[in-house]
């Protein structure tokens, strides 16, 4: 899956520019940065409430594919723009963390046929 | 590998708006020298929980990295309040970070640990009240592992 699919099977808002045929390896629920810098995995869509600049080294340092930002909460300007310049995606929905990892997560079921995301 | 290369970049205690920019330096340097992914990853990971210590615990400091030969050497060094008891620091979970960190995300008592996980070898050196300075060497193996 992809998160342009994604995007489009999830009510999400793209808030910067960047690549959505990245495919997503699996995802990963934390709003603990160093909990995602030691667990997350390349690929990983990740799924949180934080929204200030740091985020976006994390997900550049992890290889991740994208943030989702839950509880449509505003997300600094600098860090989506720091986002573009590592070439991550952010994306935001009204959902919060356990109903959209959820969502997220059975989606993944769904597209590997019952494997585990 | 040719001559060394190095930078040096200063940290302000309470400032998260500098985390980042030496480790992010430090990342692009890699790239362009042709590192191997993983490398690259495990030497940002040291770089950037190290300058987010600074930021949360001490006033000042700074970081420093030496590519050269067949090693990155990274220098961490701050101007206080030191650190205790570094057994107790290195537990995961154990953390001293005050709310405000916590509250952007940080201060969950894994930062030490992340780093010695990450690391080839660490070395620290604290004197409570003077300051901490952490030495991380990450080998440059073709493969990237540890």
């Amino acid at each position: 899956m992809t998160i342009y699919e994604l995007i489009g099977k999830l009510e999400l808002s793209l808030k910067n520019k960047g690549c959505t045929d990245t495919p997503i390896t699996g995802c990963y629920a934390s709003d603990m940065l160093s909990d995602v810098l030691a667990n997350g995995k390349e690929g990983n869509l990740w799924i949180t409430r934080q929204t200030h600049p740091n985020i976006a080294a994390v997900a550049a340092i992890k290889g991740l594919s994208g943030i989702i930002v839950t509880g449509n909460k505003d997300i600094d300007p600098e860090t989506l723009e720091k986002a573009e310049s590592e070439g991550i995606v952010i994306l935001s929905t009204g959902l919060q963390t356990c109903e959209t990892a959820g969502i997220v997560y059975n989606l993944f079921l769904t597209d590997k046929g019952g494997g585990k995301a | 590998m040719g001559a060394g290369k190095s930078d040096y970049f200063p940290l302000k205690g309470g400032d998260f708006s500098d985390a980042g920019v030496g480790s992010k330096c430090l990342r692009s340097e890699l790239a362009e020298m042709g590192v191997p992914g993983e490398t690259i990853r495990r030497a940002a990971i040291c770089a950037f929980e190290a300058e987010i210590n600074v930021i949360i615990h001490a006033v000042a400091g700074s970081l420093n990295y030496r590519i050269e030969g067949d090693e990155i050497k990274i220098t961490v060094t701050d101007m206080g309040p030191g650190i205790e008891d570094i057994g107790l620091a290195m537990k995961e979970g154990y953390t001293t970070a005050p709310d405000w960190a916590r509250e952007f995300g940080w201060g969950s008592g894994m930062g030490l640990p992340n780093i010695k996980k990450n690391a080839d070898a660490l070395q620290i050196d604290s004197v409570p009240g003077e300051g901490t300075t952490l030495e991380i060497i990450i080998n440059l193996r073709a493969d990237g592992q540890k």
